[in-house]
Formats: C-alpha cells, structure tokens, sequence
C-alpha cells in the first residue's frame, strides 16, 4: 500500500510536469464530482482526475501511470448505467470530455473522425449540414460521449434496423494500456484480416483509451413515420410487436412503456400519452418516402386489428418529437417517482419478451418493489427500472437481489445480461453465469495480453478470480 | 505428406487441433487461394460440421455449424420469408458459413444494411488450447464480453477454428428493381457515385462494372418502385449515356455474377477494401493495366481480376503506392496479402492470447 502511495505521487508528479495544474484535480471538492458514474450507489474517490486535451496528453499520461503502476479510468461524461466510469481505488481518472472536436466531415466518404469526448448528438448536428446524420440514438444523446458509446457499444431505440454503436464505427485510434498507440480498421466499410475494431469496441475501457473514432454517417431518411398504439395489457403490447416482426416489416424502433413509465414520462415531459393505458407501443418506419407511406398504411391495418385502444400515428414533426420526448425522457421521469432506482438491461429472445415480463411482474409483486418498465421491444432488450430509496435500511440490497434475479431469468430463457449498458461493475458476478470457465479463462487471457499490469480500468467486467 | 482431417462433431475438431502443432481450418475451398499452406499444416475441413442447429423464423436469428453450406442457409430463410441481406459471396460455388465469417467476405448487398461483420452475434471455436469457447450469444442485442464473433470476421483460419455461428436475419425486403447507368468512363462513374450514395433514394447496392456500368438495385414497396427508378433517372439523366431498367431473370443474372464472381475466372482475384478517395486514385492507376476492376458499395470494395499472366508485383506496388491493402482469393499466387500490410501491436497482443503456441499462424 505505501508503495502503492509512493508510485502514484511520482506519476502525479510527473503529469504535473507535462500537464497544466488547472487540468490537474486534487482538491476533493473537485474529485468528488467524479467519485460516481450514473450507477450512484457506487461511489470511489479517485486521487486525481487528468482532463486531458490532445491524443498526446493521454499517450503521456497512460505511460506515466504504466511506468508507476498507477491504475486508470477514462471517462467521458460519466452517464454508464453500469459502474464503467467508476473510478477505481487508488487510482486516476482521465477525463476526455474537452477532446470534444470533431476533426473532420467527410460527405463524399460519408464519415466522421471524432475526438472521443464529442457528445453523440453533436455528430448527426454537424453532419446536418450535408443531409446526413450518426444513427445510433442512446436516451442519453445529448450528453454521452462517442468514446463511451464505443466503449459500451451502446444501442438506442434505432438499433432495430440499423445496429449499434459496431455497426457504425469504422476506424479508431487507440491508446494501448502502456501507452503504445495503434490504428485498427480506417475509414471504408470493409477490411482486411480479423475485425480488431469490432473487437475494440464494447471492452469497457479495459484494452486502453481510444482517441480518435472514425464513424459512418448516413442520408437522414426522406420520410419518417411514427405511430403510438394504447394497450390495456403489457401483454397485448407485446404481442403487437410480434406481429408487427412476423408481418415483414423491419421497423426503424418499437418500443414499449409499461403504466408506471407512462405515468411518469407524462408528469416530466407531457408527452400526450393516451390516459389510463396499461402500455404504449412506439413503432416507427423511415426511409424513401413512396416506401414508407405503403409500409405505413400496411403497419396501421396490422395494429388496429391487433387489440389496441387507439392507435394514433404522430400527424406533424412536432407531434412525432413530443412521442420521442416522451420515451427518451422515461429514465430521469421515473427518477421522480422514486428517490433512487437501478436500470437493468437484460435481454430475452423476442419470442420470450410476453413471459419474461409476466416474471418481472411476479418478482415485482414477491418482493414489494415497484418496477418500471420502458424497453427496446424490437430487440428483445428490457429495461426495468425497479425503484427503491436508498435511505431505507436494506432497500438497495433487496433491490439489487431483484435486479439479480431478473438477470437470471434472462440468462435462463437463452438471453443475456447486458443489451448496451455493459457489465461494469454492476454485473462482475452475472457474466460467469453466461458463459463458461474455458470463456472466462480466454476473456482474462485476452485481457492480460493486452494490459499485462492490469491498469485500464481495472475490476471492470471481468471479476478477480 | 499433408494430413487432411474431416471431423465429424465439434469434439472432433478440437481434438484434431490438439493433435497438431499447426493447423489450418479450411471450408469448401471456394476461395482456394487463403488455404494454400506448406505440407507440414494439418488441414482441418469443416465439411462434415453441417446443420442448423437452431432457427426460429420468429426470433430473425439461426444458429448453424460452421460447415454448413450458405446455399442451405439461404433457402431455408428464403421458405420463411427471410434473407442475409449482404448477399454473400460464392454461395452458388458452395462456400460454408465458416468460411465465409473467416474471410470476411460481403457481397454487393451490404451497401444498404452491413455486411456479414454486422450480422454475426455469436460464436463458438476452437482455440490455440484446444478449447471450444463461446462468444457473443444467441440473442440480437448483447453487450456482454468481449465480441469475439466480430473479432473472427476476417481471421482467415489463422485465429482459431470456427466450429459454430449465430448471425441475425432480416425479413425479405420486397421485389427488386435494377437500374444500369452506362457512364463516359470509370473515372466518370465514380465521380458521379458519391451524388447517388446520398439521394433519399435508398439503394441495396451500388456496384460499378466494367465497362462503365453503374447497377444500383433498389428493393421495397411494388407500388413506389416506379419512383423510385424515375427518381433515379432523374439525378442520373444528364451523366448516362444509356440507361437500362433491368427485373426478372436478367436482374437476377446480374447479381449472381456479382455473388459468384463468374466475370473473374482464370484471373486472380483481389479483394481491395477502398473508399472513394482511394478508389479514384486506384482507378487511374488500373486503367493502365489489363485488370478487371468492379467497385461494390459504392466504392468501399474493389474486386480486382489480374490476368495471370501479368506480373503480380505490379498490383502490388499500384496498392502500396495508394495505401491500400488487398487479400487474394483465388489463382495461384504464394503471397495472400498485397499492397501494404502493418503490423498492428493490438492485434498481436490479441493473438497470443487466443493462440500462444501459433497453431494457427501457418
Ligand atoms: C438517462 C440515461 C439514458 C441512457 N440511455 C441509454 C441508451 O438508450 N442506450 C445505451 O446504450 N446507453 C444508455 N445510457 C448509458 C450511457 O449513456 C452509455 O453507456 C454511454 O455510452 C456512456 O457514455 P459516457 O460518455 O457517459 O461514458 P462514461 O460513463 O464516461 O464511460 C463509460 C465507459 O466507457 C469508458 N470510456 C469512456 N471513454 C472512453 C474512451 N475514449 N476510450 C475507452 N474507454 C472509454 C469508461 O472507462 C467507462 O467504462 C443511458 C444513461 C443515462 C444516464
């Protein structure tokens, strides 16, 4: 331990040389605002937060933190649901929220080159301008970073028809954990030899800081068209979905909001939601608009024949944003219902989503706790919000032993735990159950090849054996 | 003397791989030129580790071993309405799911929704231990590990043996229409293609073939095709010298050719990742030589054909000096890789991990 001490003074020393003492933080004041990512039951108290402002800042730093031993965080703007930018005891933590330029548009390749602080909203922003836009959408657009969306291969209710976070990246620059720098994949859709930048993303910082990211953009979509359909059951909600998949169309979203999550999306956002229903239904087409206005109508006969109270497609823009608002807004709203709450992200197969959500709704009732529920139908992706308030002794760990149990029954009907958040912290003990020792095993091996002294974010997704 | 194994089940393979210091896990050799090896490489061929393990239509994901043909995977979705939508490559030929993972190949359909990168979601293969491990999962959407499926997309059997895939599906996106733009030139053509790649029109794939032909093939709604061709018409009028409106069976033999690459036989054939800058650059250097070049979507991939009795230190040299890397397919030529080849410190590290002792590295 004191040499643990001894290390990490010499390595801020160090960093103090090379970085300006603004941009160096110490005081706990200062320190304390980074104790805690969006999972705020965990807190860690980091020894210094870097914020660092050019790819070679950060090459400086991690070599110095690998040359003393020193462990290390990146952080972007700290909304991971998971732990990911928790920092870790005794460590630093490299914030990367001022390299937030947007280095180049290309409209003719249809990229853009990012410094990985850039907000993800602030991409489709620039690229408005050439008719194009970055399609996946996190709830948390307009704050998270594409380093972090990279690091979690984060989804969004788009992802149905165009993918996640891999689907769109087509390049990165990264910081290896010694501070050796590497280039994986460019800036055309195809490559030669194994897929290293579809193997970066989604490792949760633990193969090193990437510091520049090469995105696709595509060609905002002529014509989109979105319709809420009412439903008095969860259960009949989610048998819309699956006949809106088995009918053939491949919708750009379909989400669905249980009551508890309309009732607080309509108290935040006043969306319009229908009054007194049990689950709404978002489906959403985009495309050419000849295309879209067939598919549409098809879609509009299949829902009204599907058991809907009302089905009501958005008329104008400003109706269509006001659905979005709704749902995008239904974390933070559900946060009103109830002083502290854990998202979970757990996925099911598609067929399965009606059966897992009559479980949730049992272990809701078993166990007392209200559970919100707000998901990515489309994909088979739950998020159950399960509300609890952590002033109350116990209430955190009964929530948390819920939240265990939903993931079990994710694991146990052939899903997975995590569809975009990640493992983090949260999830260490939940990742061996979906997969075996020899994967473990292989997973660790990986990792200490890349990080031999184990110093990117470290006791992250893979747990100490 | 090589030996030459055909395990039965994926116990079988993983044995296979323990029994040998180096080994190449091969499919139906439709791209023969990745699996040229010296003799002391034990060959492992997954023909024999076919079948669809898992499929439920409703679900839009299948779950096959690695030998499995794509021409049984591609009728099977086609009977429940469903389709790999990157048209993968040399199916007709016989190429296996595996094989195609491995060598990282997409067919011109992967300009609108991703190529096979984008549709892999799990995976289970041997590695240099000789363990079966599992990656990915079975379900659409899975943030959980590390993406090996992704990570095996492009190994070329020199990562691990692939011994069992899961890819997601899409629904069949309608009836199709092709429309060909006869251009001045290639030079021409290109120039004209970023124009199409971002029209509201959207196309399945854009592919430009010689001698200056650009086939954009658009799928939907039966009622807004006649649009969308005239749409098309529209921002290619003053450039065409011609324009065609192919459907049918003369659409579909376009395609085939594009899949099978029947238009590069007794030539050797070089897969080139590309973007539009560098295909430009690409061109006029090709054009000087007796290649047969094809640019898939919309210039992000050149398929070249080099006559074989031309000097493969020429191509080499063409994709050095514009940066580019090639992979060749087919014909006989000892190097795999041309133009230029970095190492990567990432992908090093990586490999001993999965393969410490290089069996696979052959
Ligand atoms: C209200 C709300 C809604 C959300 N909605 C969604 C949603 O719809 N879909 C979804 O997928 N997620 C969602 N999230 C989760 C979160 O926003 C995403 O995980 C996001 O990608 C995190 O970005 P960030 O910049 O905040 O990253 P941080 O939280 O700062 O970091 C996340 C992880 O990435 C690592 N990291 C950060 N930058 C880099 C880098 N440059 N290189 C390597 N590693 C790096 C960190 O170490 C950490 O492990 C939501 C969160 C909130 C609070």
């Amino acid at each position: 331990m004191a040499n643990d001490a001894v290390n990490r003074d010499r390595a801020l020393a160090e960093i103090a040389r090379r970085v300006p003492a603004q941009r160096v933080l110490t005081s706990p004041a200062a320190l304390s605002a980074y104790a805690s990512d969006a999972l705020t039951a965990f807190r860690t108290v980091p020894e210094a937060v870097i914020v660092v402002e050019s790819t070679d800042e950060v090459t400086r730093v991690v070599r110095t933190c690998a040359e003393h031993g020193v462990p290390f965080v990146a952080r972007g703007s700290g909304t991971s649901l998971s732990g990911g930018s928790l920092p870790v005891a005794g460590g630093i933590v490299i914030a990367l929220n001022r390299m937030n330029r947007i280095l180049r548009i290309d409209a003719e390749e249809r990229v853009a080159v990012c410094e990985p602080g850039v907000i993800n909203a602030d991409i489709s922003r620039a690229a408005a301008a050439h008719g194009l836009y970055y399609a996946p959408d996190p709830s948390s657009q307009p704050v998270c970073t594409i380093g972090g969306n990279v690091a979690f291969n984060s989804g969004g209710a788009h992802c149905l028809k165009y993918g996640m976070t891999s689907n769109h990246v087509l390049g990165l620059t990264v910081v290896l954990p010694d501070g050796a720098v590497a280039r994986l994949g460019g800036e055309s859709l195809d490559g030669v030899g194994p897929d290293l930048t579809g193997f970066f993303v989604g490792s949760e910082g633990l193969f090193g800081i990437a510091v520049e990211v090469v995105v696709r953009l595509l060609p905002r979509p002529e014509s989109v068209r979105t319709v809420l359909a009412a439903y008095d059951s969860l259960a009949a909600a989610g048998d819309a979905v699956a006949r809106v998949v088995a009918s053939g169309l491949l919708p750009a979203a379909m989400e669905i909001m249980d009551a508890l999550a309309i009732e607080a999306a309509e108290a935040a956002a006043h969306p319009g939601y229908p009054a007194g229903a049990s689950a709404v239904l978002i489906v959403e087409l985009d495309g050419e608009a000849g295309h879209v206005d067939a598919e549409f109508r098809r879609l509009l006969a299949l829902l009204g024949d599907s058991g809907a109270r009302s089905v009501r497609p958005a008329a104008d823009e400003a109706e269509r944003a006001r659905i979005w608002k709704g749902r995008k807004s239904a974390f933070s709203a559900v946060g009103r219902l109830s002083p502290d709450y854990i998202v979970q992200d757990g996925v099911v197969p598609r067929s399965r989503l009606g059966a897992a959500l009559a479980e949730i709704d049992l272990l809701s009732q078993a166990y007392g706790i209200r559970v919100a529920n707000v998901f990515h139908a489309g994909d088979g992706n739950l998020h159950p919000l399960i509300l609890y308030d952590g002033r109350e002794g116990g209430a955190l760990e009964r929530a948390e032993r819920l939240a265990g149990e939903i993931l079990e029954l994710c694991i146990r009907m052939g899903g997975s735990v995590t569809g975009e958040h990640g493992v983090g912290v949260e999830k260490l003990a939940y990742l061996p159950r979906m997969f075996s020792s020899d994967d473990m095993s292989l997973m660790r091996a990986v990792r200490d090849a890349v990080d031999p002294a184990g110093l990117a974010n470290p006791g992250k997704m893979l747990s100490p054996t | 003397m090589t030996s030459h194994l055909q395990p039965m089940t994926v116990e079988a393979l993983a044995q296979a791989v323990r029994d040998h210091a180096r080994v190449l896990p091969i499919g139906n050799r439709t791209k023969p030129a990745l699996t040229r090896v010296s003799s002391d490489v034990a060959l492992i061929e997954t023909t024999a580790l076919t079948g669809i393990v898992e499929y439920e239509p409703a679900e839009y994901t299948f779950t096959a071993l690695a030998g499995t043909r794509l021409s049984d995977v591609s009728s099977l979705l086609a009977a429940h309405g469903q389709v790999l939508p990157f048209d993968p490559t040399f199916r007709d030929a016989g190429a296996t799911l595996g094989g195609t993972v491995a060598a990282g190949l997409s067919g011109s359909g992967r300009w609108r929704h991703g190529g096979v990168r984008d549709f892999v979601i799990g995976i289970r293969f041997v590695d240099g231990a000789g363990r079966v491990i599992r990656g990915g999962g079975k379900v659409v959407k899975n943030a959980a590990g590390f993406d090996f499926p992704k990570l095996f997309v492009g190994s070329m059997g020199r990562l691990g043996a692939i011994a069992e895939l899961s890819l997601k599906v899409f629904p069949w996106p309608g009836p199709s229409v092709t429309v060909i733009a006869h251009m001045r030139d290639m030079a021409a053509a290109l120039a004209t293609l970023p124009r199409i790649a971002r029209l509201p029109v959207v196309c399945d794939c854009i592919d430009l073939v010689p001698p200056a032909n650009l086939l954009m093939r658009i799928s939907g709604e039966e009622s807004a095709l006649a649009t969308s061709v005239d749409r098309l018409r529209g921002a290619l009028g003053g450039e065409a010298i011609t324009l065609d409106v192919v459907r049918g069976a003369e659409e579909e033999r376009i395609w085939e050719a594009a899949r099978e690459f029947t238009w590069a036989t007794d030539h050797l054939l070089v897969k080139v990742p590309t973007t539009l800058t560098r295909a430009r650059v690409l061109e006029t250097s090709l054009a000087m030589t007796r290649a047969v070049r094809r640019y898939a979507a919309a210039a992000n991939v050149a398929w070249i054909a080099w006559p074989f009795d031309e000097d493969v230190a020429i191509l080499d040299s063409v994709l050095t000096a514009a940066n580019l890397s090639g992979v060749v397919l087919r014909g006989d030529e000892p190097r795999a890789r041309l133009g230029v080849d970095a190492a990567n410190e990432f992908g090093a590290r990586v490999r001993r991990a999965i393969d410490p002792t290089g069996r696979f590295d052959v």
